[in-house]
């Protein structure tokens, strides 16, 4: 049998029906595609796809699962590593992880090992009886996680196999973090994959208190000494929207990505006036960055009936740092990208409300410490874009309630928690942390692998302490 | 859920749910606040704590039906439980034992909050004024309550129909003018009220605080849609504050914020109006 040197592509909806409705975009492999791409691959002697996988997943093994047809089998394989497949094969950058170093890479493309992950664990979530058991024992020590993201998640699910009692403290109405609030239900339908994989926690045994903000209703020391918790692990992310801090950032019409993607995601402000939080987007709306959440933004505002969305964002296309994927999709939808342009005012009108965009031009210089060339200004370049709303897409920093309220935790310059990168420790006995609080913003994938070494630090600690 | 204990109608509009919220009474300090969500389809509502008992495990909030969230939470009854309920936020007021006179001022529906931190300021040995003010006197609320807390309370209405005719600041002005030494000025009520108290202490160098109700979504500092200017700096109303130096808060600015979404507000209200028809009619039926 010939190689296919492509990948195959993956079904996803018409780029002009989509861009009209919240549904998901990318519709999954049918089993035949599945089988066909599972064929791409070499099982090669040394499978370096294994080391750009953050949690170590036997991707070969589970490919040969699904050329012998046995999706159970494979999803099983992945689940030996990461808890969360359905949401890891959509969101992860597999291109920058395991599809990087794939050999298939060299001379084609890579085996499209991200779908593959995602029809697996699709396929078991229709098809298959997954039969979740209580793991967690009444008598074992207490764990208390705080923060309900992809690393809160994923060390909650190790620890719970073995058996520890976990309590996840969530401070929004919901659980998920960015998964619930941040990630647009386009990209991850929330009801079909993000809750099934929490609920599937609950039936382990693992407790989660949602409207709970740590640092507010109890401290990490109150949770350790009244609540009498034996670990905590602080997961608490990436949730403090940076702003620009130019002139008119405060007009009505400028938003976070936070405050639009979580209005939106989680208070479900698109089925308004059903759902009561309300959203303004007007007719056309700029996103300032160039990262996922700038194209969740931009692609977000789009189904929410802006007839123009423009992504501003000072580099060039090269340095984009969203995935190419989402880039694509974000163009195919009809975002306009306004690149090597930097904002440098918003203006107003009369009654407070946005009425355009000051930019200035820029061109590349050179090389900073990222290694990116830098962006400089062209003097005497700028000019207006009209819009009715500005997102501001340019990262987030980490939320100070908890750090500031535990004295004998080290943080960083930057507020975020000083920890060790292989367990998690903090310089607070019997305290952890991990994911994007420690590390600042980066991705699901990267802070379910925290989690993960948290997890099993946290429980060597347990040991030593209970056969103290 | 959090089950609603007492439900008390201080006015036509205006009313009283006593919580049952445990853990955040536990922890509840004057001047902070809870964000609450009446249902799966209700917005994150943020109001303040108007008061909180720690042996009873309660907290007290007074709300006035406005738009369409108050409206749905004011049609629920003894009983009944609030779905989300999240707290407490903010910081919690400066209360020192030794400031000396504090005026505590509340406009309207912002007697509430100013409650807990008159009666805080009182227990710990500051001499308390207190100046309510409403419009008429058929909506004033908590009068008898702050009598049992202040040291002085004097009333100022709109229309002239209890105390003196006028504003809240018709009543500051005079104490000024008699020369009392006013240590701290604590002014909670609408934003046109706290601005012009702001103004009326500004000459005399009185320190003000006031506490700011932006707009906001989850309270904790994740959306910045909280922002207010103070200064030179921008602030999140709900991690920074909700108390800020009143000579420093950029008013105007605030009050445009708070208008963002009030003509979406009117479709929101209308939406709600309808359901509730239509569910007479399916009762009817």
């Amino acid at each position: 049998m010939p190689l296919v040197m492509q990948k195959h592509e993956m079904p996803e909806q018409d780029a002009n029906v989509r861009r009209n409705n919240f549904d998901e975009v990318a519709l999954g492999y049918t089993e035949e595609l599945a089988l066909a791409e599972a064929n791409r691959c070499l099982h090669c002697k040394v499978p370096h796809c294994r080391k750009g996988c953050p949690v170590d997943i036997d991707i070969p093994a589970f490919i040969a699962k699904i050329k012998e047809g046995d999706f159970e089998g494979a999803n099983a394989k992945i689940k030996e590593a990461s808890s969360l497949p359905a949401i890891c094969g959509r969101v992860c950058p597999q291109e920058n992880q395991c599809e990087k170093y794939c050999v298939m890479g060299i001379k084609g493309e890579p085996v499209g090992i991200g779908r593959l992950e995602r029809f697996v664990a699709d396929y078991c979530m229709q098809n298959c009886e997954e039969k979740i058991e209580k793991t967690v024992k009444d008598d074992a020590q207490k764990v208390a996680i705080i923060g309900s993201g992809p690393a809160g998640l994923a060390c909650a699910g190790d620890l719970a196999k073995k058996g520890y009692q976990v309590t996840i403290f969530e401070a929004l109405h919901t659980a998920g973090g960015v998964l619930s609030y941040g990630i647009p239900e386009f990209r991850l339908p929330k009801d079909k994959v993000v809750k099934p994989e929490i609920d599937n926690l609950r039936k382990m045994g693992v407790k989660i208190e949602v409207n709970s903000v740590v640092g507010k209703l109890f401290t990490v020391d109150e949770l350790m000494q009244e609540f009498n918790f034996d670990a905590v692990f602080i997961a608490t992310g990436a949730g403090l929207p940076h702003f620009m801090n130019i002139p008119g950032e405060n007009l009505n019409g400028v938003y976070s990505s936070n405050e639009f993607l979580t209005r939106c995601n989680l208070m479900k402000a698109y089925r308004f006036p059903e759902y009561a939080t309300p959203i303004n987007v007007g007719k056309k709306v700029a996103v300032v960055g160039g990262g996922n959440v700038a194209m969740d933004s931009a692609r977000t505002a789009l189904r929410l009936g802006a007839e123009k969305v423009y992504i501003v964002y000072r580099r060039s296309e090269k340095e984009l740092p969203a995935r190419r994927e989402e880039v694509e999709h974000a163009k195919q939808e009809g975002i306009e990208f306004k690149l090597l342009n930097n904002p440098v005012a918003i203006l107003g009108d009369e009654k407070g409300y946005v009425k355009a965009i000051r930019c200035i031009k820029m061109e590349l210089g050179e090389p900073d410490a990222s290694g990116r060339r830098r962006p400089v200004e062209i003097p005497n370049s700028e000019f207006d874009i009209d819009v009715d709303t500005v997102v501001i897409a340019i990262g987030q920093g980490p939320n100070p309630l908890i750090q500031s309220t535990t004295p004998d935790m080290q943080t960083n310059k930057r507020g975020n928690i000083i920890a060790d990168e292989e367990t998690g420790k903090t310089t607070k006995e019997g305290v952890f942390a991990g994911g994007d609080i420690v590390t600042g913003a980066a991705t699901v994938i990267l802070a379910m692998g925290a989690g993960k070494k948290a997890a099993k630090a946290i429980d060597e600690y347990l040991i030593e302490k209970r056969n103290k | 859920m959090f089950k609603i204990l007492n439900k008390k109608v201080l006015h036509e509009n205006i009313l009283q749910f006593t919580l049952e919220a445990p853990l955040i009474a536990r922890k509840a300090e004057p001047g902070q606040f809870v964000v609450l969500r009446v249902n799966e389809y209700g917005e994150r509502v943020p109001l303040t704590i108007a008061d909180f008992n720690r042996e009873k495990g309660t907290i007290d909030i007074i709300f006035m039906v406005i738009g369409a969230s108050t409206t749905v939470l004011a049609s629920l009854n003894e009983g009944d439980s609030i779905l989300d309920l999240v707290g407490p936020l903010g910081k919690k007021t400066d209360i020192r034992p030794d400031m000396g006179t504090v005026v505590c001022i509340g406009g309207g529906i912002g007697v509430a909050p100013i409650y807990p931190i008159a009666r805080k300021m009182k227990q710990v040995g500051n001499h308390v004024i207190t100046i309510m003010g409403a419009k008429n006197k058929d909506i004033l609320i908590l009068k008898d309550e702050m009598e049992k807390i202040s040291d002085e309370v004097i009333v100022t209405t709109d229309d002239g129909s209890y105390g003196i005719k006028g504003f809240v600041t018709t009543a500051l002005q005079q104490l000024i003018d008699k020369g009392i030494d006013i240590a701290e000025v604590v002014a909670i009520g609408p934003v046109i009220m706290m601005k012009t108290v702001a103004d009326t202490t500004r000459p005399y160098n009185i320190k003000t605080i006031v506490s700011l109700n932006p707009i906001m979504v989850d309270g904790t500092g994740m959306c910045g849609g909280c922002r207010v200017q103070v200064g030179d700096e921008t602030k999140f109303a709900c991690v920074d504050g909700p108390e800020f130096d009143g000579h420093l808060v950029d008013f105007v600015n605030l009050m445009e914020r708070q208008r963002m979404y009030r003509p979406k507000e009117e479709i929101e209200k209308d939406h709600i109006c309808r359901l509730a028809k239509k569910v007479e009619e399916m009762e009817e039926k």
